[in-house]
């Protein structure tokens, strides 16, 4: 599925190495956790996988599904089945949340060669998968992200991973800002998704996550790399101890 | 209902132009441009003959002749107002031609397949749907089986207007809408009452000339009482190359009617700018209400700001009675230079004017419009929301009045102005002109600038539009208050102009 090998990566802006060679495999179906300290590169990776401007690629390679993520287009990586929530998702004024996503839902099914969903589907597949995030019409109206609660705007993050039913899904700290109910709710609207053919990486700093994703892999990333990889008990362990440990291991 | 004999089109005068031009001024120049559509005339450059001979072409009576020489001799003695933030070339008022019209009129192509492909790509593009586009093209018979949805349509092609449609059904409801040069001819009495008195022809520059040589337009009577039973509608074309165009609009909604308007503006591409001075006066007597709306794609030139229409129009609503109401929506995506002020006197008592505005300027296009909001009587209420977006190299000026007189007591404004950058070598400026001379009115004023934000872009582009599709929905937002005060069939052309206009914008 994500094969990741020796990535390193330049701000653009300044001469700061962010990514010093990063090397992360995804399987089909499985779901892999990055945890690491602030500063350690897990944004910037989610960034550059999804093509955010920025950021200078110096070597290294990532592939979807053996195709070349970066050297396509943002929305092409999109079509192309991969997909980031957010973790500070942007306010679109004037724009309804409806019009964005059938919007995206059309410019995916354009790219890939498939007919526009009907007016009809569309809506019938949006009230449904809305519900399942307890998201009632009322924010489905309201513009994209203004004047959303923390909590809603990362369902809304997942209701749009829902509607394009990606193959690879980046959660990038969706755990941010959540009280308790809203991150089962989020959790259990990621978990609906898990299946064979969709994999997952999610970024977060804390265990409690993953108390209700369960990773098949964890890796801890620290300065650029990833120091170490090991099974859902490595996030225990993190959550335990803290970072210091593993970093002092790793020097 | 929609049979061809109710479309009105006139007939061609070809030979008999020449002949008229020839003995009128001697100096004789006329021609045939090589393009698809073939025009007729009259020699280059203005004066007291070639109003004449618009006059006589249009068989209007002496009164009417009389009111354009005198509306000449008036603007001889007038200057080109500067004082718009728009860089404006000189233009040669003598080198252009005042009067054309399509040969073609007589010979109506037969499908769609002999229209030129241009119109119709444009029309496409605007998403109106083919049977319309086959009519708006005059293609013979295809009014026979209009769709069900009913807008009245009028077009003016450069000089002239080549047909409007739905007449006899307005006529049963007592609705008068035909070409300005029918009515001069038709309803002397409503015209004589009423054109001039708010846009005077000594009012301006443009609106002066316009006033001498307008070639036609469009005319519409709603009398007391009436609700129009469909919205109206003109296209305006430009299509001749060094044509000015000319058109002057006369709207009275008397008592108690209601009339919507949609004015929709094309032309072609050209290398050289084109003008156009267009007048629009609406009248508006008690209880009466009347929007407006515009949708205007001239040409802006190409990406070097070579060609495109330069756009001077002066554009005013009188609500004359009391509680009289009017609307002005305007999305100007086009011209290379817009200057328009689309105003509202509020005289009436308890009248109240709106403008809501959308100006899109890319490349090197100019915009300076805003509008006019004269209180004059007691308890008139306005409010304006315009909504800039400025991208490429280009400058997009918002100039609007608000004037409280001492009479207006009570009265309320409140204006909106907002604009978007895309890019860093455009510019938005806002000026905003405020006089209050009673003390009971309040006239209340916002306006913010802001950019398209990369991070908007790059959110809708991670979930899968491309760059073109991502600055369109965003703009579309921040358009969106604007949209929703346009009939619904025109905000849909409206937003899909948005995104044309923008092509090419970011990136």
């Amino acid at each position: 599925m994500l094969e990741i090998k020796g990535l390193k990566v330049d701000l653009e802006e300044e001469e700061k190495s962010i990514l010093k060679g990063v090397d992360l495999t995804v399987g089909a179906g499985e779901v892999h956790a990055i945890m690491g300290p602030n500063g350690s590169g897990k944004s910037t990776l989610s960034y550059v996988l999804s093509g955010k401007d920025g950021y200078e690629v110096t070597a290294g390679s990532a592939t979807l599904d053996g195709a070349d993520l970066l050297d396509m287009e943002p929305e092409e990586r999109a079509a192309a089945g991969l997909f980031l929530a957010f973790q500070y998702p942007v306010e679109i004024p004037g724009v309804g949340n409806m019009t964005f996503l059938r919007t995206a839902v059309n410019a995916q099914r354009k790219a890939r060669g498939q007919d526009e969903l009907s007016a009809g589907d569309f809506l019938k597949e949006v009230r449904a998968r809305a519900k399942d995030l307890k998201i009632d019409a009322e924010m489905l109206k309201r513009p994209v992200n203004v004047g959303f609660s923390g909590g809603e705007k990362k369902r809304n993050e997942i209701l749009q991973m829902a509607m394009l039913e990606p193959k690879m899904c980046i959660l990038d700290e969706t755990d941010s800002g959540l009280d308790v109910d809203a991150m089962k709710l989020v959790s259990e609207g990621v978990n609906a998704l898990r299946s064979e053919g969709r994999s997952f990486l999610v970024i977060t700093h804390y265990q409690r996550l993953l108390d209700h994703i369960k990773p098949d892999v964890v890796h801890i990333m620290s300065n650029g790399r990833i120091i170490k990889t090991g099974g859902p008990d490595l996030a225990l362990e993190v959550e335990n101890n803290g970072y210091a440990d593993l970093l002092a291991e790793a020097e | 209902m929609t049979a061809l004999d109710q479309v009105e089109v006139k007939e061609g005068v070809d030979q008999e132009t020449v002949d008229a031009v020839a003995q009128l001024s001697g100096a004789y120049k006329y021609g045939w441009n090589d393009d698809d559509i073939e025009m007729d005339y009259a020699p280059k450059g203005v004066n007291p003959d070639i109003v004449s001979l618009i006059s006589s072409k249009n068989e209007e009576p002496q009164w009417m002749l009389d009111w354009r020489q005198a509306a000449f001799t008036r603007w001889e003695g007038m200057s080109v107002p500067n004082w718009a933030m728009l860089k404006v070339a000189d233009i040669d008022f003598q080198d252009l031609y005042y009067y054309a019209r399509p040969k073609s009129m007589e010979v109506k192509p037969k499908s769609l397949d002999e229209v030129d492909p241009k119109l119709l790509e444009t029309y496409k593009k605007l998403g109106i749907p083919l049977k319309e586009q086959a009519i708006l093209a005059g293609v013979e018979g295809a009014e026979n089986d209009l769709p069900e949805r009913k807008v009245a349509v009028d077009a003016v092609f450069d000089s002239v207007s080549v047909g409007t449609t739905f007449q006899a059904e307005l006529k049963k409801a007592g609705v008068i809408f035909c070409s300005i040069s029918e009515a001069i001819r038709e309803h002397p009495e409503l015209v004589k009452k009423y054109l001039g008195t708010v846009v005077p022809p000594s009012d301006n520059f443009y609106a002066t000339l316009n006033s001498a040589v307008f070639s036609d337009g469009s005319f519409v009577y709603v009398p007391p009482g009436v609700r129009c039973p469909m919205e109206l509608s003109t296209y305006f074309r430009i299509n001749a190359e060094n044509t000015g165009q000319f058109e002057r609009t006369l709207i009275i909604a008397d008592k108690g009617s209601y009339v919507s308007y949609l004015e929709g503006c094309t032309a072609p591409k050209r290398d050289v700018a084109q003008l156009h001075a267009a007048v629009v006066e609406i009248i508006i007597e008690e209880d009466a209400e009347v929007k407006y709306s515009t949708v205007q794609n001239w040409y802006p030139g190409d990406e070097e700001g070579k060609g495109g229409i330069y756009n001077f129009v002066t554009k005013r609503a009188d609500c004359r009675g009391a509680r009289s109401k009017v609307m002005w929506t305007q999305v100007e995506t086009g011209s290379a230079v817009t200057w328009k002020y689309p105003s509202c006197i509020l005289r009436g008592d308890d009248s109240q004017g709106e403008f809501y505005s959308i100006a899109i300027a890319n490349n090197y296009q100019q915009a300076d419009t805003g509008t006019k909001m004269v209180h004059l009587g007691k308890r008139t209420k306005s409010r304006i929301v315009s909504k800039g977006i400025s991208a490429g190299r280009a400058q997009n000026t918002y100039r609007g009045l608000v004037s409280m007189h001492p009479k207006a007591k009570e009265s309320r404004n409140y204006t909106q102005c907002d604009s978007l950058l895309i890019g860093s070598q455009c510019g938005a400026h806002t000026v905003p002109y405020i006089e209050v001379k009673n003390n009971s009115s309040r006239v209340e004023h916002e306006a913010t600038t802001s950019k398209v934000d990369d991070d908007q872009l790059f959110y809708c582009r991670s979930r899968g539009m491309d760059e073109e599709e991502a600055v369109a929905l965003v703009v579309n937002g921040f358009c969106k208050e604007v949209l929703q005060a346009l009939p619904m069939e025109f905000a849909m052309e409206a937003q899909a102009l948005v995104a044309i206009s923008l092509e090419g914008s970011v990136g």
